[in-house]
């Protein structure tokens, strides 16, 4: 079974590799799995995920990733992506200049073989059958990425192209901040329908109620850098009644214990 | 550097030998066109090379401008790439300077009296009206001694004429493809619009053969636009690695009339052109646009000048480069608003896409404004490419290289959206999508 395993992760900011920000993380997700992220904000959790999509911006000082028993670090961030990574942006960027079509198509394209080309005809087909279910106005295609979209539209964009790239895991960070719960019901559908044993899903969020619409098959609590407790969906309960205020309380007792 | 030391061999270079070969292999000279070549011949031998106190050759490399051991090829290379795979009004083909191809303009054209015609043919059956307008606004901007060589030694190039009131939908297309180690060309296009006429004229410069093959070119345009006539002239260049390309534009404008000039620059060792635009009469305006693509050590260097003559006139220029590698491009734009020139509208603006740290890219916008009630601005930004923006792409599998070229076709796109024609819009896209393929 396909398997994302992350081995006793260290990362910090290329800037400054002697502060690292994940200390010592260690989490095995296999496909058919949702395991949801919680924890407090500055926790590492988003560093966790760019971390693992090859973000220039963050360095590994040890540890590994493994998908499927491989290591990944010495991958460009395009060839983990192509390996079955994707990454659902908490701020997806803005491009002006570039459409939706071209984006996702140039996407599509870099999966096929050195000199295949596209069926055109089948990719809009395809493109325009998971825009309506994601509620995604058609005319999207001929905008521009992200430019000048709200909030939700942004995220149902990300879950767009992650419905035509078709991850083996998909990493996704804060896919519910900023949507009123219209828009989170829809963005939750989307990935709901994508569930299954060929997918494995790191759902990164700080609240519960996108839980209550992808319901997780475990949740770890993240705090300073590693995960100090893990559970099934009820913890996730648990947090929304205790707050994050208990686990930092009892990682202090098991501490000084 | 002084002119003799340009003669090493009298085979080769641009002698006086190979000049008067030139004169005798031509089938028909009209009298005020050999003399215009003579007199052309004695200018290039007369004219120095460009120096460094030359104001109109700051930061261009001096050094690379070496003339010696080329010759002009005399039989056409095997070698016909096609660029032009889209609708067209008709098409000449030149292979090393040689009429190779041609499809001609539909005979209702011809009827209504349009001439589309390689300029050899053009000299002989309508020399009069060619001389009307050849180098009737000869530029200024620094490459006076290449185009007088342009002159003398010219062959290749094109004349299209379009009288009053004619309209032509579909591009007019001229290419011109270049091969062989150490060859010249001299391509010179004539393009006339009568009153109220609209064309657009495509020209490609295409070297065919490898990308080492050491080549020069001087290529000259005269675009007329007559009072209220609309003229879209694209050229596209994408020549060898090892190539030294000169190319300058003559932009007149009368009256109401509009031009719109888009050059697209993609090859060459070192590469120059230079456009001058001239706004003659009151409504006039001209749409000066350009991208470049610059890679590898390859030098662009952009010289403009925008003449406001006549009052209520306009122009508005926008120059784009993309710099990769260690390339460095020059923009260079003036604006002259005549005395004479009230409510000049003119705008000019030079935007540079830094995609490597060791690229170069030299601005030097500037004014001149003799007139006291116009708008005018320029300016110029440089700016990296958006490292976020690239990682988005490229997590999504998007090869860097690809992404790259997506962003660029991005920052491109506010130009070649001005094209009407959606299928020449994908042909200079699919030239430009050929940088990328590394």
């Amino acid at each position: 079974m396909p398997s994302l395993e992350i081995r006793d992760l260290f990362v910090a900011l290329a800037a400054t590799p002697d502060k690292p920000i994940v200390k010592g993380l260690t989490l095995t997700i296999l496909t058919g799995e949702v395991h949801a992220i919680m924890g407090p904000n500055g926790t590492g959790k988003s560093t966790l995920s760019k971390a693992i999509a090859g973000h220039p911006d963050y360095v590994i000082t040890s540890g590994d990733v493994l998908l499927d028993g491989k290591s990944i670090l010495e991958m460009e961030p395009d060839q983990r992506a192509r390996a079955g990574i994707f990454l659902a942006f908490q701020y997806p960027s803005e491009i002006p200049g570039v459409t939706i079509a071209n984006f996702v198509r140039a996407a599509v394209q870099a999966r096929l073989a050195e000199g295949e080309d596209l069926d055109a005809t089948a990719y809009y087909k395809r493109l325009y059958s998971k825009m309506d279910l994601l509620k995604i106005d058609r005319k999207f295609t001929s905008r521009s990425v992200n430019e000048g979209f709200s909030g939700g539209e942004k995220k149902r964009c990300e879950i767009l192209q992650m419905a035509m790239l078709e991850p083996t895991f998909a990493l996704m960070d804060e896919t519910d901040s900023g949507l009123d719960i219209d828009a989170l019901r829809i963005v939750a559908e989307g990935v709901e329908a994508m569930r299954g044993d060929k997918l494995g899903v790191m759902l990164i969020t700080h609240y519960q109620r996108l839980l209550d619409y992808i319901v997780p098959d475990f949740v770890h609590v993240m705090y300073d850098g590693r995960i100090v407790k893990s559970g099934d969906k009820t913890l996730a309960l648990e947090l929304e009644a205790k707050g994050y205020d208990w686990v930092k309380q009892e990682l202090a007792a098991a501490t000084t214990a | 550097m002084s002119a003799p030391a340009l003669f090493t061999t009298p085979a080769e270079g641009f002698t006086s030998a190979r000049f008067a070969q030139h004169l005798s292999q031509r089938g028909y000279l009209p009298a005020w066109w050999l003399e215009t070549k003579k007199a052309a011949w004695n200018q290039f031998l007369a004219l120095p090379l460009p120096s460094r106190t030359d104001e109109t050759w700051r930061f261009s490399n001096l050094k690379g401008l070496d003339l010696d051991g080329y010759h002009v090829p005399e039989e056409p290379s095997q070698q016909i790439p096609h660029h032009t795979d889209f609708p067209q009004a008709a098409e000449i083909v030149f292979s090393n300077r040689q009429v190779v191809a041609r499809s001609t303009i539909s005979a209702e054209l011809a009827a209504k009296g349009v001439i589309f015609a390689p300029l050899d043919e053009a000299l002989r059956n309508h020399g009069d009206l060619v001389r009307q307008y050849y180098q009737k606004h000869p530029t200024n901007l620094g490459s006076e001694k290449f185009v007088a060589l342009n002159t003398a030694l010219s062959v290749a190039g094109g004349f299209l004429y379009v009288p009053a009131d004619v309209e032509i939908a579909l591009p007019l297309v001229i290419q011109h493809t270049l091969s062989g180690n150490n060859v010249s060309m001299f391509p010179h296009t004539i393009v006339v619009l009568g009153p109220r006429a609209k064309a657009t004229l495509v020209e490609f410069f295409i070297s065919g053969g490898a990308e080492s093959e050491r080549q020069f070119v001087s290529g000259v345009n005269d675009l007329h636009a007559s009072e209220g006539a609309q003229l879209t002239y694209v050229g596209a260049q994408n020549w060898s690695r090892a190539t030294l390309a000169f190319q300058t534009n003559s932009i007149a404008v009368e009256r109401d009339a509009r031009v719109l000039s888009l050059n697209l620059h993609l090859g060459g060792r070192q590469s120059r052109h230079e456009s001058h635009s001239r706004l003659l009469g009151p409504g006039a305006h001209s749409e000066m646009l350009a991208l470049t693509v610059a890679s590898g050590e390859r030098e662009f260097d952009q010289r403009t000048l925008q003449t406001h003559i006549a009052p209520h006139t306009t122009s508005n220029l926008l120059y784009k480069n993309a710099l990769l590698d260690s390339a460095k491009t020059i923009f260079s734009g003036l604006i002259i608003v005549e005395p004479d020139a009230q409510q000049t509208d003119a705008y000019q603006k030079n935007r540079n896409l830094m995609l490597s740290d060791t690229a170069e890219a030299h601005s030097l916008p500037g004014l001149e404004i003799q007139a006291n009630d116009v708008k005018c601005s320029h300016g110029s930004t440089s700016a990296r490419i958006d490292a976020e923006q690239e990682f988005y792409l490229q997590a999504r599998g998007i090869k860097p290289v690809e992404a790259r070229r997506l962003l660029v076709s991005a920052f491109f796109e506010e130009v070649l959206n001005k094209l009407d024609d959606e299928n020449l819009h994908a042909a200079l896209t699919g030239l430009i999508a050929s940088q990328f393929k590394r």
